[in-house]
């Protein structure tokens, strides 16, 4: 089918491209803007490895289409470090709690966490859990998920 | 500073979480196509026919290939523990005549994009003649069963036993004999991400390059070798970042074949990457096992015969693993229990659905499944403390080296260093566990069904054969450590830095790893059965060996002195009582062969090691869970799980404790949620994520671990033994005897997964025991 | 996988939403928050030639009080709903059921209108939208039209809106002050589909009765259910533990779950009973706390 044009923005930087409609977001990101940190485990909606930031909220690149995200503005996972030489705090947390080992869904862990901690800066252990329940994560038994993720806001909140 | 048995943070870290690790599907090569795979969604009939004129038509389509343009490929061989009678069921890359399971490739579409490629799937047409479908192993080994493949009329397509003393005898004389089955049902690895390749044929260099390889990739280009009928020297395989790999991710399926041997046919890069629904029909199965027990026990609960009779259900073909599972089965059913009479008797049942292969913990899941549940019924039978019986049975620690009579990959089964009364004992206390059970006790008099389960399990680790480490230094002074091993997300990279850092010694930040380039790496054994930081960190350790003799010959030169007065350190070699030094990257420079061939020195600072174990090691441990059963619901509430293991010695114990846990929570996938379910004609009901169930955070306990040095290896010089499957191989023994536990031991539970439906049966079951 | 291919349409307008639906014809379907859709075109499961997104729509994502009654425009996003204090405030049993409807990823994209015009027989809000009894407003290029939530879930998928029709709103009447209220659900994980799931409502006389008492359940059948010979087995009873769980026994009468491969019709009738008195008491508690 015809392709369209999308314009959107994402971390920042303005992106063009094309799409037929039937594209979907997460190729789109993936393949079409060279964006490979999002990752695609399913394309049924319940991995959450594509997760993504759409104004803010976490939600699945691979239930969107890229037509939709035409306007759009959203954070992926490129976004969160400042630089090439430092980490974000959420970022660093992670790496000291060792809350990932194969790293292929930590980019959508990543996105996901920042926005909870962004509505909730001083999550309960329980309320972290909950959180992240839509992401899976098959290497880590997500209890150093969880610890990163508190070693996190404690960071956020200092600065 | 002793980085070996620190909590390093990793190496691998930082690229991961800038998004900027590279995986196959980040992989893109000028002109590349991309591949779909036509699966069979028959579970057994005879091909009759495969149309391709309108998929053809089809915008984008390049090519499609089918059996016939595959030549006179041979089928694929066995990797690990192959059997001769085996041989009758491999499989070939795509379906020639028969159709075995459903997710068979029958076909591949090459298209512009993997959007046109699936679309013209659909236009294929396939006739099929429908054959009737087995997917109980019991059926399938009953006379009148269909017969899957012609050469295995009885679709046992190995079986073999292993045994030692003499088990009837023992039956006759035990004081009681217990007769029971067991189930456990299919499930596996099913990483997050999906396998992929992408494989380009320079043509010009006659070069096979392929990307997303992993696991074994020497072992790999070897096979690919030999099924395109190239030299292995044309075929490059580069491991890239990879989405887990737990046994299934890298050994040769039907798609390593195919892609590489389309890209070289077409002149085009080729890229294929699995979708979740092809990954979960077409990935390697695993676990499925029907267990018939006979035990024999005296009445101080000391087991002197068990005897068990095990279908291995396979599935439509043999693939690289051969033998591997039921081998593990029935070298490791004993566990850490002093058994002088046994006997295991195994089979590889062949059945119409998705081929098996090894997942973590191959063969010891089940094994701790069976065993662990057996030994809390004869506490149940007896009148005795399931903890006593343990304690009754265990190998006493002196009796280490301790050759438990089964082999295993043609080695006798001897375990090296253990003490398992200790640790059983440091477990208890951890856990609470006195304190814990008078509570349970109480609660369940109060109507409650609360109870405590235990796993203990011996692992093995470490296997050979071989692995090959090249340590080099360059001009800048960067240490590169060159391995064999594959890094499958576990880490490999970090540990090798800290093992080769101490080894110079070095700061750990100048040490880089490369793995996984056959183009760089001239000899791998690869990364598998928690062999990585053995066998790697070791031959590691010898050629970092090499390189300190290269490094002191050249500095005795550059300060002209006596290698026994040098050290080295900071990335320098000093004479020690004057403090003169020459820094590694003028050492590289001096070694250049400008400099040091007139020197008559061989050039480069560079050391290789091989390790080659003679016999595995064996880690061990033991789970223990609390567990509440919700009576009208089924439904379970793990109040506390906590795993004990010990290492021998842990380089890095944050990534000890990292195995463990990740592991324990797909031990309780199995225990609880995934299964490859069948239907009753052979398809498949969990083909997706919404009906094959991974736990997510919120199914997932908080595990509390117990980590030991008592034993470390003496196999090995830096005593070390293997994380990578503790964790998972007891969830399913500890949290079906917590359950049985929790219902006052009235009712036995010898099948998973504990789904709600099953546990509430087993709830009325008890309820109606205690009526009696 | 990925999805079959169709044309695409972002009307700016309901008007022109509207127009298309009925000039395109039943192979037009709406595209909502797409959480159910997008799975189904993923899987090929569906294969429309036009999809048209509401998205672009703003005049369709509102959530109001209007004279008592809850208003709520079809596009506005679970997780909308779920952090209204509004919705806590008047109908809390939906803002109890919100965080059982998948993953907070879901909620965030996913709207009211899309979820309840899927019609998934174990979604959550079907089955609460119909203990609460709201009125569902459907449109067409034609007409408009408003149906009782009981009325418009007519079976698996399947709902009382013809191909050209747009759930738009969404109206929940106000209930009385001190109305207790639960929902409970049993699912293998967190965020899945429900095993059995039930919405239950009571209202206690002053004197402590139950003057009425409403429960729906999910899963448990082709469309949300309501246990009418427990309601009435509990009118004007003393809400006893015994009682309840009495009336709780009649609740599965009229229910005709499905075997699966994660539970058996006996199963979950079974535990449609217990999450029938679970609820229950809860709801009568709260009532009763309500009345202090």
């Amino acid at each position: 089918m015809n392709k369209r044009k999308v314009r959107l923005e994402i971390n920042g930087i303005q992106y063009e491209g094309e799409a037929e409609p039937r594209r979907l977001l997460s190729d789109f990101i993936r393949e079409d803007l060279g964006l490979h940190g999002t990752h695609v485990g399913c394309e049924h909606g319940v991995c959450g490895a594509c997760t993504i930031q759409w104004d803010g909220k976490a939600v699945r690149s691979c239930l969107a289409l890229a037509v939709q995200a035409n306007g759009a503005r959203l954070r992926t996972v490129e976004g969160l470090a400042p630089n090439q030489d430092d980490l974000h705090p959420i970022q660093q947390a992670f790496t000291e709690m060792h809350a990932l080992q194969c790293g292929f869904c930590t980019p959508g862990i990543l996105m996901t966490a920042q926005a909870l901690l962004r509505d909730n800066p001083q999550p309960s252990e329980a309320e972290i859990r909950d959180g992240l329940s839509g992401n899976l994560c098959r290497c880590t038994g997500y209890q150093n998920i969880v610890k990163a993720v508190l070693l996190a806001a404690e960071k956020l909140a200092q600065k | 500073m002793n980085y070996v048995g620190a909590s390093i943070k990793r190496k691998e870290d930082d690229r991961l979480l800038r998004g900027s690790g590279r995986f196959v599907g980040d992989v893109k090569r000028p002109g590349m196509l991309h591949a779909a795979i036509l699966r069979s969604s028959w579970p057994h009939g005879k091909l009759k026919r495969i149309d391709t004129e309108q998929a053809r038509k089809c915008p984008g389509v390049v090519a499609i290939v089918t059996f016939a343009d595959l030549g006179n490929v041979k089928p694929i061989p066995m990797r690990l523990a192959p059997r001769d009678d085996l041989i009758r069921a491999l499989q070939k890359p795509l379906a020639s005549d028969r159709v075995r399971y459903v997710g068979e490739p029958l076909a591949v579409v090459i298209a512009e994009s993997r959007y046109q490629a699936e679309d013209a799937l659909e236009l294929i047409e396939v006739e099929i003649d429908e054959l009737e479908a087995v997917v109980d192993a019991r059926r399938a080994v009953e006379q009148g069963a269909p017969i899957l493949h012609s050469a295995v009329p009885d679709n046992i397509a190995g079986h073999f036993v292993e045994k030692t003393g003499d088990v009837e005898r023992a039956l006759a004389g035990a004081d009681i004999v217990l007769e029971e089955e067991f189930y456990i049902q299919r499930h596996s690895g099913v990483p997050l991400e999906t396998r992929g390749l992408v494989a380009e044929y320079d043509e010009g260099q006659r070069l096979l390059t392929i990307w997303g390889a992993t696991k074994v990739v020497h072992f790999n280009r070897a096979v690919l070798a030999g099924l395109l009928d190239m030299p292995p020297s044309q075929i490059r395989m580069i491991e890239l970042e990879n989405g887990g790999g737990y046994g299934i991710r890298g050994e040769f399926y039907p798609e390593d074949f195919l892609i590489p041997f389309i890209a070289r046919s077409l002149r085009r890069p080729i890229c294929w990457i699995e979708d979740r629904n092809e990954h979960l029909k077409s990935a390697n199965h695993s676990r499925e096992q029907w267990h018939k027990v006979r035990l024999g026990a005296n009445k101080d609960g000391r087991i002197v015969a068990f005897d068990d009779v095990f279908l291995n259900v396979m599935g439509g073909y043999i693939r690289t693993h051969g033998s591997t599972v039921p081998t593990m089965t029935a070298a490791y059913l004993p566990g850490p229990y002093k058994w002088d009479n046994y006997r295991c008797d195994a089979n590889c049942v062949l059945v119409n659905k998705t081929p098996a292969g090894t997942y973590r913990g191959p063969g010891r899941f089940g094994a701790a499944f069976v065993r662990e549940r057996l030994m809390d019924m004869v506490a149940h039978k007896l009148g005795l403390d399931p903890g006593e019986v343990r304690l009754k049975n265990f190998i006493p620690t002196e009796l280490m080296p301790y050759n438990t009579g089964t082999t295993a990959f043609g080695k006798p089964t001897i375990y090296d260093s253990a003490d398992f009364h200790k640790q059983f004992h440091l477990a208890l206390e951890k856990f609470n566990y006195y304190e814990l059970q008078k509570q349970c006790e109480a609660d369940r008099r109060a109507g409650r069904a609360i109870g405590i389960g235990f796993g203990c399990f011996v692992e093995k680790s470490g296997l050979g054969p071989w692995e090959y480490a090249r340590v080099e230094i360059d001009r800048s002074g960067e240490v590169i450590v060159f391995t064999g091993a594959a890094d499958l997300g576990q880490g490999i990279e970090t540990v090798l830095s800290q093992v080769v850092a101490d080894a110079l010694p070095v700061d750990i930040e100048r040490v880089r790893v490369v793995h996984g380039d056959t183009a760089q790496i001239p000899f791998g054994g690869g990364s598998y059965a928690s062999r990585g930081t053995v066998v790697a960190c070791n031959s590691a350790v010898v050629a970092a060996g090499e390189v300190r003799k290269k490094l002191l010959q050249l500095a005795a030169i550059a300060l002209q002195a006596d290698e026994k007065d040098l050290a080295i350190e900071k990335s320098c070699v000093m004479k020690k009582n004057t403090g003169a030094s020459v820094s590694f990257s003028d050492l590289a420079k001096l070694a250049d062969p400008a400099t040091a061939l007139p020197l008559g020195i061989k050039p480069g600072i560079s050391g290789e090691g091989f390790f080659n174990p003679e016999h595995m090691v064996y880690p061990y441990g033991v789970h223990m869970a609390l567990v509440e059963v919700d009576q009208e619901t089924g439904f379970l509430t793990i109040h506390k799980y906590q795993i004990a293991y010990d290492i021998g010695r842990a380089i890095n114990p944050m990534l000890v404790d990292g195995q463990l846990v990740g592991g324990m929570a797909q031990g309780l996938g199995g225990a609880m949620l995934e299964e490859f379910a069948y239907d009753g004609e052979g398809q498949l009901l969990s083909g997706s994520f919404m009906d094959y169930l991974l736990p997510s955070s919120m199914e997932v306990p908080p595990i509390d671990v117990v980590l030991t040095e008592d034993a470390p290896s003496p196999l090995n010089p830096l005593g070390v033994k293997g994380a990578g499957e503790g964790g998972t191989v007891g969830v399913g023994a500890a949290l079906a005897n917590a359950v049985c536990n929790a219902l006052g031991g009235k009712v036995e539970i010898k099948r998973l997964p504990l789904t709600p439906e099953r546990v509430r049966e087993a709830v009325r079951a008890a309820q109606a025991a205690a009526g009696e | 996988m990925k999805p079959p291919a169709f044309d695409y349409h972002a009307p700016a307008t309901l008007d022109e939403a509207l127009t298309l639906a009925s000039q395109l014809g039943p192979d037009a379907k709406f595209i909502a928050g797409g959480q159910s859709l997008m799975p189904m075109l993923n899987f090929r499961l569906l294969r429309p030639s036009h999809l048209i997104d509401l998205n672009g729509i703003a005049v369709l994502a509102y959530l109001r009080v209007e004279a008592g009654e809850l208003q709520i425009g079809a596009m506005t996003r679970h997780r909308e709903v779920e952090l209204s204090p509004i919705v806590r405030e008047g109908w809390p049993l939906i803002s109890e059921c919100m965080p059982f409807v998948a993953h907070v990823q879901i909620r965030n994209r996913g709207t009211l209108g899309g979820s309840i015009s899927h019609a998934d027989p174990a979604a959550e809000l079907p089955a609460v939208m119909t203990a609460l009894e709201a009125k569902f407003v459907l449109q067409s290029s034609r007409a408009t039209r408003t149906v009782t939530a009981n009325d418009f879930f007519v079976g698996t998928l399947t709902t009382a809106a013809e191909p050209e029709e747009l759930l738009t709103e969404i109206r929940v009447p106000a209930l009385p002050q001190s109305t207790g209220w639960a929902f409970d659900e049993l699912s293998r994980r967190h965020g899945d589909f429900a095993l059995a799931g039930a919405a239950a409502l009571v209202l206690l006389t002053p004197q402590g009765r139950i003057e009425w008492a409403r429960l729906a359940f999910t899963g448990l059948g082709e469309r949300p259910a309501r246990a009418r010979r427990t309601e009435e087995a509990l009118r004007g009873q003393v809400p006893t533990e015994d009682i309840v769980r009495a009336a709780a026994e009649h609740s599965i009468s009229d229910l005709a779950p499905e075997s699966d491969l994660h539970a058996s019709a006996d199963y979950r009738r079974d535990i449609a009973k217990v999450i029938a008195r679970r609820t229950l008491l809860r709801a009568i508690e709260r009532s009763r706390a309500a009345l202090q």
